[in-house]
């Protein structure tokens, strides 16, 4: 077989003898694999699931009507959609109109105060759910920010003094498995006390939401950095004793950068706490976000609400998702590491 | 006279589980200023532990340690240390591995382009200067241990120290890196410690192989001195009956302590009694008339 297709060179057919090689060769069943591997597979579990869902949904009656199957989650997500397309022309048409009054109004010698109140009217039409899916991703990032500069300073000075360690670790150890709805009462009276403010630059319910994300991703980050810090290795540390290295250039220098990857699995665990924290804290805090869509979705109890809901569902996943992949490639930026397995 | 480095009387006893364990026992051991020395023994004898604490990375229970003059009980850039296991930062650059340690040191003393030229000159003396923007888990083992080598060189030790520099390296790798480290030497005249398990590289090295006892309690047993000219050829040593003497007094003791550990050292002339080193080593000069032959 091989010695056949060699022949084929004394006729000089340089890409015919390409595609011969290449058909011979275990590269197309190489290829046909990683085809089958990546693709095929995933491709049939989820029609498996999507067949299971519409099936196993079909059973189910509930006072809204039949739980729906993917097939109505899509017809809400394209309404969803539409409605959102309609409110921004609206929007849109709202401050056409705005801006033709204030030209009118300057063309009549208004005062200039005057037509910047009139300027300072904004639209206050309902957020849509895509309205909601960012309040929700502002919120999660906010929330996850203040967090993170509280964890990984904390962590490190705990992972580099075993005092410091053995004084946190029980703190550590009983608020981490806190749930955030036992915080957000807290939370939400404590804002209310100390937020106080006639010309608020956030809401009280945006706050509220932050912080109990905040308050909940904290200890992955704390205890994975914690961790990191406390495992550098010892003789790296020595590196830094024989070169006098100070307390700051020693932390940058060696123990920073050698505890990276670990922070960042902290911080990749730490967000995902924080986005399904968000989504109970919404609920509860009426936090416009898509906690609230959910919420509002399932008082409004009309035919399609559980629809919405299911497509709330499948896009919270997804945006978890796409979350954990950004951290994974920040992480995979930053790591020096770079025969590391990250997953 | 003063020597250059002196390691007093130095004990050593750790707190275990199981009760204190006295690793070093009255080590005693003087070093001249230029001189190659090796400590040799078997494993677990505390060799290492006697290069931490002229390291200053551990302090000793009783005695002390001077360098000229001076007692150390902390570590600092003075006593460079090159790791067995290279301890290179694997996030920084080969040259960036050694500017740490130039910039650390001569941060008032050198300007930043003197710091620069400093760092590809002692990268070139270690012929690293051709991969200065590799990372260290992109070079091989002997490469690490080169550029090891340059960071300790390049921090102008008054002491170097060596914990089993080679012991990680394949042998072809090792005896590459011993020519490097004796040319090295040859130029820049090192104090130099190493700790060594290959008898052939202590011999190679040396100006003295100082012996250990087996632990617990580890001591200086034996004090070899090695005369043979420099530079040193190992293909021409192979064949000459000094070098392969020396060879077998080393292999000699290691197997006679590894036997009957707590035995004698015998009455061969570069012996140093257990009880009287100093005698020994108080004149580095002296060790010419030491030939063992």
């Amino acid at each position: 077989m091989l010695t056949a297709i060699r022949s084929q060179k004394t006729f000089d057919t340089a890409p015919l003898n390409a595609v011969l090689t290449f058909l011979s060769g275990d590269t197309l069943l190489r290829l046909t694999r990683g085809v089958i591997e990546k693709a095929v597979i995933p491709f049939l579990a989820i029609g498996a699931f999507l067949f299971l869902w519409s099936a196993g949904a079909a059973q189910v009656q509930t006072s809204l009507g039949q739980l729906p199957g993917p097939a109505m989650a899509w017809e809400q997500a394209v309404a969803l959609y539409d409605e959102h397309k309609a409110e921004r022309q609206k929007e849109a048409e709202f401050y056409e109109r705005m801006e033709e009054r204030v030209q009118k109004a300057i063309a009549a010698g208004q005062p200039q105060e005057r037509i910047d109140r009139m300027r300072e009217r904004g639209y206050t039409g309902k957020p849509t759910f895509f309205d909601q899916i960012f309040t929700s991703l502002y919120t999660v990032a906010t929330g996850f920010l203040i967090g993170s500069l509280i964890a990984i300073p904390i962590g490190i000075v705990t992972g580099m003094s075993n005092t410091l360690y053995n004084a946190m670790n029980p703190i550590i150890q009983i608020f981490k498995p806190v749930s955030p709805l036992a915080w957000l009462p807290l939370v939400t009276m404590v804002v209310s006390a100390l937020y106080v403010t006639d010309d608020p630059m956030f809401d009280k319910s945006f706050l509220n939401s932050a912080l109990t994300v905040t308050l909940c991703c904290l200890w992955p980050t704390v205890i994975n950095t914690t961790v990191g810090v406390s495992s550098v290795s010892k003789d790296l540390i020595n590196v830094s004793r024989v070169l006098r290295l100070s307390w700051l250039t020693k932390t940058v220098k060696i123990v920073l950068p050698s505890s990276i990857p670990m922070i960042f699995t902290g911080l990749r665990l730490s967000l995902g706490i924080g986005w399904m924290v968000l989504i109970a804290a919404e609920m509860l805090a009426q936090n416009p976000g898509l906690g609230k869509f959910v919420w509002d979705e399932f008082q409004n109890g009309s035919s399609n609400s559980l629809a919405r809901i299911m497509v709330a569902v499948l896009v919270i996943g997804f945006i978890g998702y796409l979350l954990d992949r950004g951290m994974l490639s920040l992480q995979k930026r930053f790591s020096w590491d770079k025969n590391a397995v990250l997953r | 006279m003063n020597p250059y480095l002196n390691i007093d009387h130095v004990s050593i006893t750790f707190p275990t589980d199981k009760g204190p364990l006295n690793v070093l026992k009255d080590v005693n051991l003087n070093v001249a200023k230029g001189e190659f020395v090796s400590l040799i023994g078997h494993s677990g004898c505390g060799k290492s532990t006697v290069l931490n604490i002229v390291a200053g990375l551990l302090n000793a229970t009783e005695g002390g340690v001077v360098l000229e003059g001076k007692e150390v009980d902390e570590p600092g850039p003075d006593r460079a240390v090159v790791f067995q296991n290279h301890s290179l930062l694997p996030w920084l650059s080969v040259y960036d591995n050694v500017r740490l340690a130039v910039d650390r040191v001569f941060k008032k003393t050198k300007s930043k382009a003197e710091r620069d030229a400093w760092t590809r000159h002692n990268l070139e003396l270690v012929h690293m200067d051709h991969a200065l923007d590799r990372r260290p888990d992109e070079i091989s083992g002997g490469m690490k241990q080169r550029v090891g080598i340059a960071r300790a060189l390049a921090m102008q030790p008054k002491v170097l120290l060596m914990d089993e520099p080679f012991g990680a390296l394949d042998s072809l790798t090792r005896t590459h890196m011993q020519d490097s480290l004796m040319e090295i030497q040859s130029q820049l005249n090192n104090t130099v410690i190493m700790i060594t398990h290959d008898v052939d590289e202590a011999v190679l090295l040396s100006d003295r192989i100082i012996m250990m006892t087996n632990g617990p309690s580890a001591t200086v047993g034996e004090i070899l001195h090695i005369d043979l000219p420099r530079p040193r050829d190992r293909l021409e040593l192979a064949e000459d009956p000094t070098y392969n003497h020396y060879r077998a007094e080393v292999v000699k003791f290691l197997h006679e302590r590894h036997e009957r550990p707590k035995s004698k050292s015998k009455s061969t002339p570069p012996a140093a009694p257990k009880s009287d080193p100093e005698a020994e080593e108080a004149e580095p000069g002296s060790r010419h008339l030491r030939i063992a032959v």
